[in-house]
């Protein structure tokens, strides 16, 4: 199995006081969308953060692509959409998506090209034109996400991405998302929600910063005899305590 | 570093002041107000508003521009946008430097119209001329843009950013000379005045408003000026981080 991310004996404690992440070690393929899921406050956004290089980790370590994360040359092929909204309320939804394709060093026409298609792909293209603080909250997620989606990212990481959209428009975004997985884009996905679960191809539960079962979602119901990945979770917590 | 970046990032703060209008009019217009209301508060002393007004425009455009590049970089420091920008291939003097342009302008507009009120509209004689004048106010302004960049780094809320105002920019008002000649203040005031930047904007400002030339000390006054908004730019870079403490 190629990895994409490999975390190696992963501690971190917030602020000198929670421990959020308990001696993680993981081993995530590449062209896999994969879930991180676990309840609110299991430590899910500290691991996403440490992957995408912005928590500075004392104990452990962490590698993507076998670059140390936050390495320069990941930044290129890494991008992240976070939990909260990280778009401009006083912007455009095209004016940012313009700037972070500036950023992400896209030239001029090619992104105006991408601009269209993520637009179109989140079904935000009705609204390329409206400041980000008019949008209703499932609008502004999707112009959040759509930033994630510039340019031809190896490895996406999204915290908590579908949170507050319709059904309709989470399973569209997963259609959309599954599609980026087969043109080989590696997808880590946060979640607090045991039913998106079964859509990722491989699942990481983690509860209280430490993982307490990785594995395809099949093998995870096999293990434990249950139906479903919910099932599966309250077994292995309750095994657990 | 990439100028392609440094401009983009100006131009987008620009485009966020643009969608915010009412802020536009309160930067430009609030220090000319200031200004005329000065005037009629002197107005059965109109040699001390003389003196005294070109002097303001070493204070009012700094004090502003402080107040708004402090919480605006504060609101971006404090949501996703630095997270997601601080993972992406940018450099961190890429969004300083775009800050600080974007903001230079903001600053020359605000300096260029109050001066032109000052001198147009409400008549004051200012020997050293109107360009002289502007060239102060302005780097009056980039100061104030350049200490708020800074000084956002300290705080962790809009409340706490605008406390900053009185904590730091009002010591440095009081000990500049402004009210009192900086010879006549308690010696220690004095060797505090002479390291803090404001003293060097007034002191400036009064070169222009005393001397039709342009003097040797006033370009002294302007490069030490220049010299706190440097550091304050790069010490602001600095308070940047790409990764975070957990």
């Amino acid at each position: 199995m190629s990895v994409s991310v490999k975390i190696k004996k992963l501690s971190v404690t917030l602020g000198g006081r929670v421990q959020a992440l308990k001696n993680v070690s993981l081993e995530l393929p590449v062209g896999k969308s994969i879930g991180f899921i676990g309840p609110s406050g299991a430590g899910k956004t500290t691991l996403v953060r440490s992957i995408v290089g912005r928590l500075k980790t004392a104990d452990g370590a962490i590698h993507v692509f076998g670059q140390p994360a936050g390495s320069p040359a990941l930044r290129s092929i890494v991008t992240y959409m976070t939990q909260e909204l990280s778009v401009y309320a006083d912007l455009t939804v095209k004016e940012n998506l313009a700037y972070f394709a500036t950023m992400a060093g896209q030239r001029r026409a090619d992104a105006k090209a991408n601009i269209a298609d993520i637009l179109r792909a989140v079904e935000l293209t009705e609204k390329a034109n409206t400041l980000v603080s008019n949008l209703s909250g499932g609008q502004k997620q999707r112009a959040s996400l759509a930033v994630a989606l510039i340019g031809s990212p190896q490895l996406m990481v999204l915290d908590e991405p579908t949170v507050g959209l319709d059904p309709v428009l989470r399973d569209k975004l997963w259609q959309l998302f599954n599609n980026l997985v087969k043109q080989g884009t590696t997808l880590i996905v946060s979640s607090h929600s045991m039913d998106e679960a079964e859509r990722c191809d491989d699942l990481v539960l983690i509860r209280s910063g430490r993982v307490i079962a990785h594995g395809a979602p099949a093998q995870l119901l096999k293990s434990t005899g249950t139906k479903n990945v919910e099932q599966a979770f309250l077994k292995l917590v309750g095994g657990d305590e | 570093m990439s100028p392609v970046k440094t401009l983009s990032t100006a131009k987008r703060v620009l485009k966020q002041l643009r969608h915010d209008p009412r802020t536009l009019a309160l930067l430009f217009i609030v220090p000319s107000v200031l200004i005329t209301l000065l005037k009629y508060v002197f107005d059965g002393q109109p040699k001390v508003f003389d003196g005294m007004a070109p002097m303001l425009l070493g204070i009012f455009p700094m004090t502003m521009m402080f107040l708004i590049t402090s919480i605006a970089t504060l609101r971006e420091r404090r949501s996703g946008t630095l997270d997601r920008l601080m993972t992406m291939p940018v450099s961190k003097l890429d969004f300083i430097l775009g800050y600080a342009l974007a903001f230079s302008l903001v600053a020359f507009l605000q300096a260029t119209i109050t001066c032109l009120v000052l001198i147009g509209l409400l008549g004051v004689t200012v020997l050293g001329g109107t360009v002289a004048t502007i060239v102060g106010a302005v780097s009056s302004a980039l100061l104030g843009t350049a200490l708020g960049l800074f000084s956002s780094a300290f705080a962790t809320s809009e409340f706490q950013a605008v406390q900053f105002m009185p904590a730091i920019i009002f010591p440095q008002l009081l000990v500049c000379g402004l009210f009192v000649a900086r010879d006549q203040m308690a010696q220690p005031l004095q060797w505090f005045a002479n390291i803090m930047p404001l003293t060097y904007s007034v002191d400036a400002m009064k070169q222009v408003t005393m001397y039709a030339d342009w003097t040797s000390t006033h370009t002294q006054d302007l490069l030490i000026v220049l010299g706190f908004t440097v550091l304050a730019l790069l010490l602001g870079a600095i308070t940047i981080r790409r990764q975070v403490r957990a």
